[in-house]
């Protein structure tokens, strides 16, 4: 009777008003209203559970006075969401959280929107990637994958991964350009039907997040060969057969020269205050120092890297670029529409 | 058996009293939420989702499952009511439920529904329980072929059902198509037929739609028809729940079908949405109460909310053996597994038993007392429709405006709305069929993204659609389904010929 | 009020059909014009985003072409409706687009309050107070239950802000 007391009293003070809430007296701004949380993507996907997970923190640790709403707004590959932000002037009730189609669906779509129309707050982490192959397959190294890729005709091999023209077919055309040879790439809508494809043998690879295919690697259906990052991952808890994220190599050190990593940050809308932006600031990084934010980081290997500021939106500039360039040279370009 | 004993482990979690309060709060909370229009089952998981964190996993997901059965009863409140279904899969329910309604038989009708709703998920849970490895596997099997050829099944066992001019139904169905079809495309990433609006980016939702043929349109109707509501003397005691009761053993063929129907679309995962309207297809053709079914016939209740419900709870296998969730409001079940670091997938059978059983278990218990509960509000639902007209309408158009409003965010859904509930109003006047059309708004995408998904695979050979056994029977039996009549013909033909002879 | 005139005549059926018919096959071809744009071809992708929306839209077109065909063959006079049930349902219809139009700028809570006040008094005629008590008590409920309960923000308009909801 004891928890469930607890349990409604916490309903309870998540729904009319966290009256416990602790912040600094030195906070010069603070929301007035409920913020609302934009998730450019359909519920489920990694970045809806991300900010799941931060809504869930802050109302447990009782971090905001006003009540944190997450809202999904995925049409157009997130453009929806984006916009809504963009026309979001003097709001400073409303921020979002993105993952690679801040770069790719206005590049891909043509919509009018830059990440320069938005405010960043904050990078929170970064998404790595891994190639995965079906662990009934013969490759053991990523060696072995390519010589397979290369002796087989053109085109049957099939890449899985999630959405079109998207950070996985950006990896998938980058591994093309490293080999040499053809893939056939098949957009599915997320990244757990894509592990599952890998298990049935409907694709021969993916390039899936680690929190999206770790299930099928604990279950020993699916082998990771290597990571698109400048270095291994930092978790060396064993995870499956003896290994651990640690100990999958970098693609590089395998011979396949591509590094990617996507971006899980936090940006509002434009003409923010510094104030405002600070709140935020300090917010995020509560919410960094929490156990439960540990566990999910540690659960999805997630780089943890957190910048703010200049140095976050130089960030964010210079991964523009590439993704302007890698999606040209794809081809990815909207063709005027 | 071990999985008996693990059972009972299991109804021993499930029954501790947090947890059985936690059942019951779950199940209030999701009639509440299926009722709501544009509050649909993933959004209320969704929303209440974060209030489940201070709660140990198993009383949480329990609460979350709970929410969810509550959301497939409420579903079919407003289905059979008021014509609005605020679920995909419930939208085949109006095609009789309301028409019961309007005759004064709504109690009948929620009775039926809520019980078969029971016994469709109650039929999967048993399956779960006791085939689960098995069952699991299959679903790997389901590539993008197999997943058209489920989709293609759907089509077929349902086109060529209505008795509106043929053209007419190819024209609403094509319509629906092309609605389905704008926004972006999943495939190649391009955005179609939005002619340059950020508004239509989203595409047209199923839910906006369908508030607005169904709902406002059937308003609409109404004011024409004068100021008056055909429910208003609905008989209203528990008695009815009863006397349904009595009633139903007889469609047992219907149920034990539309079970069995309901737990494969739920295993491959396509969902409870093809089952539903499928299941409805089929008894229609088989039933030999068949040509009544449109105008309020019980069987026409029974058979979709059977298939729904058992196609719902089945996809929560799918979902914990695989990780692969069989339906969005699955999804958001499988995002909070994982914010509570349970992993689903192959291992958490074997290593999260306690969990596992203790949601199988409650799945048999929250089912139960979700029965017990929707069933003794019968007389409360089937009196709204006492309230007169006049208050009950404009309540009913805010709370379609609302909505519509939630599903995006977008107050230009609120106009689009109303633009659907006079395109309703005419094409209902006009003779053109509606269903058809909201189930290609429904399904047209997923099937035409199945499609292309295959061909990308096959490098554009048509033949991978007959590449295997699977694929090629589902197949055929669609084609079957679609020249049903043609042939059901030749077969009487064929014996009035032999019988002259 | 002309109700006596207006009894038994209409627009026939047949004028109305034949209207909706063709803004159906207009609909095709706006659909077969945006996706010629997107692309009718087979690509390298296989088929291109605008392949399956532009048989679509053919398809559309062609049973316009057939509906409305049959539509002007047979005409067996019958009227669409009568003038007056059309005036009733364009009572609802006509405050219900004002509702919505004015949606987005005065909050859903405040228009929500007008319509359904408008509604009970010029088609129901029920006291004020029972109006009051509706038309007051649906929004505030709406509310807890939306925005308190289920954290799902609706549109607001002036009041609301001055309210600092």
């Amino acid at each position: 009777m004891k928890r469930l007391g607890s349990c409604l009293t916490l309903a309870a003070a998540a729904s009319i008003l966290c009256l416990g809430a602790s912040l600094p007296a030195s906070a010069a701004w603070e929301p007035t209203r409920p913020v609302e949380l934009i998730v450019p993507a359909g519920t489920g996907g990694g970045a809806d559970q991300m900010a799941r997970t931060i809504q869930g923190i802050i109302t447990k640790h009782s971090l905001m006075k006003q009540p944190l709403v997450v809202i999904n707004k995925s049409g157009g590959a997130g453009g929806e969401g984006f916009l809504d932000v963009k026309s979001a002037n003097n709001n400073p009730h409303k921020i979002i959280i993105t993952l690679s189609n801040l770069f790719t669906t206005p590049l891909a779509t043509g919509i009018p929107f830059n990440w320069k129309d938005l405010t960043p707050v904050a990078m929170l982490a970064l998404d790595e990637f891994v190639l995965w192959v079906n662990a009934d397959k013969p490759y053991k190294t990523v060696k072995d994958y390519i010589d397979a890729v290369k002796a087989a005709p053109a085109g049957t091999i099939k890449m899985g991964g999630t959405g079109s023209k998207q950070e996985d077919q950006i990896i998938t055309v980058a591994v093309e350009k490293a080999i040499g040879s053809k893939f056939t790439y098949i957009p599915y809508k997320g990244g757990g039907e894509v592990a599952v494809q890998l298990v049935g043998q409907h694709v021969d690879s993916t390039v899936n997040n680690p929190i999206e295919a770790v299930a099928q690697w604990r279950g020993g259906k699916v082998r990771p060969l290597c990571v698109f990052d400048s270095k291994p991952m930092a978790y060396d808890e064993q995870v499956a057969d003896g290994k651990g994220w640690k100990d999958i190599p970098t693609c590089k050190s395998q011979g396949l020269d591509i590094e990617y990593v996507m971006l899980r940050g936090i940006f509002m809308g434009p003409k923010a205050t510094k104030d405002q932006i600070d709140y935020y600031v300090e917010l995020f990084k509560k919410v960094r120092a929490t156990p439960e934010w540990q566990d999910l980081m540690k659960s999805g290997a997630f780089n943890t890297t957190f910048m703010t500021g200049g140095e976050y939106a130089s960030w964010v500039g210079t991964e523009e670029k590439r993704h302007e360039t890698l999606m040209k040279e794809a081809g990815f370009l909207a063709q005027g529409n | 058996m071990e999985e008996i004993a693990n059972l009972f482990q299991g109804f021993a979690v499930a029954l501790q009293p947090f947890n059985i309060a936690v059942m019951v709060l779950g199940i209030v909370l999701g009639v509440i939420i299926g009722v709501l229009p544009g509050l649909g089952g993933a959004n209320g998981v969704a929303i209440l989702l974060p209030l489940t964190f201070s709660m140990p996993p198993t009383s949480a997901i329990i609460m979350l499952s709970c929410i969810y059965w509550g959301a497939l009863f409420g579903g079919a409140i407003t289905s059979i009511l008021f014509n609005i279904p605020g679920e995909p899969w419930s939208v085949a329910t109006t095609f009789d439920g309301y028409p019961m309604a309007q005759q004064g038989k709504a109690a009948e009708a929620l009775t039926a529904a809520f019980t078969s709703s029971f016994v469709g998920a109650l039929f999967a849970v048993v399956m779960i329980t006791l085939v689960a490895p098995l069952v699991a596997g299959f679903a790997l099997r389901f590539g993008p072929a197999e997943k058209f050829a489920v989709y293609f099944l759907a089509f077929c066992s349902f086109v060529g059902l209505s008795k509106e001019p043929p053209f007419k139904t190819i024209a609403a169905m094509m319509i629906g198509f092309a609605l389905a079809a704008v926004g972006l495309d999943s495939i190649t990433g391009q955005l179609r037929l939005t002619f340059g609006s950020t508004e239509l980016l989203n595409g047209f939702d199923f839910l906006i739609a369908v508030i607005g043929l169904f709902g406002l349109g059937e308003i609409f109707l109404t004011m024409e028809e004068g100021l008056r509501f055909q429910g208003g003397k609905a008989k209203i005691d528990l008695r009815v729940v009863l006397r349904t009761w009595m009633s139903l053993p007889q469609y047992w063929m219907t149920s034990l079908r539309s079970c069995v129907i309901g737990c494969w679309m739920g295993v491959t995962p396509a969902g409870a949405t093809p089952a539903s309207f499928m299941s409805y297809g089929i008894a229609k053709r088989v039933s030999k109460n068949g040509n009544n079914f449109g105008k309020g016939e019980i069987e026409g209740v029974i058979a979709p909310e059977t298939a729904a419900h058992a196609a719902g709870t089945a996809a929560l296998l799918p979902m914990l053996s695989l990780g692969v969730p069989g339906s969005p409001t699955a999804a958001v079940l499988l995002g909070g597994l994982l914010i509570w670091g349970l992993q689903p997938g192959p291992m958490l059978f074997v290593e999260q038993k306690e969990f596992v059983w203790g949601l199988i278990a409650s799945m048999y218990l929250g089912n139960l007392v979700g029965l017990i509960i929707v069933l003794t509000c019968v007389p409360i639902f089937a009196a709204i429709l006492r309230v007169p007209f006049s208050i009950i309408a404009p309540l009913i158009l805010v709370l379609c405006a609302i909505g519509a409003y939630s599903v995006h965010n977008s107050t230009f859904d609120v106009v689009m709305m109303l633009v659907f509930g006079i395109i309703g109003y005419a094409l209902k006047k006009c003779n053109y069929p509606l269903a058809p059309l909201v189930l290609a708004i429904v399904l047209g995408d997923k099937a035409e993204e199945a499609f292309r998904q295959s061909l990308l695979g096959s490098q554009g050979s048509l033949g991978i659609f007959f590449s295997n056994t699977l694929v090629s029977s589902i197949m055929i039996l669609g084609l079957i389904a679609l020249f049903w009549s043609v042939i059901q013909n030749g077969f009487t033909r064929l014996r009035t010929r032999t019988a002259a002879a | 009020m002309t109700t006596q005139q207006s009894h038994n005549v209409g627009p026939s059926h047949k004028s109305v059909e034949a209207g909706v018919t063709t803004v159906i096959g207009l609909f095709g071809a706006i659909v077969v014009y945006g996706s010629v744009k997107a692309g009718i071809n087979w690509g390298a992708e296989g088929p291109k985003a605008g392949f399956f929306p532009f048989y679509i839209g053919l398809f559309i077109i062609i049973s316009s072409l057939v509906n409305i065909w049959n539509t002007l063959r047979e005409d067996d006079g019958s009227l669409f409706a009568e003038w007056g049930q059309l005036r009733q349902v364009f009572s609802v219809v006509i405050p219900t687009g004002i509702y919505v139009g004015v949606l987005p700028f005065i909050g859903l809570y405040v228009s929500s309050m007008i319509f359904i006040a408008w509604f009970m008094r010029w088609l129901g005629k029920y006291e004020w107070p029972i109006i009051a008590a509706i038309s007051l008590g649906m929004p505030v409920v709406t509310y807890l239950i939306f925005e308190r309960w289920f954290l799902v923000p609706l549109p607001k308009g002036p009041l609301e802000d001055l309210l600092g909801l």
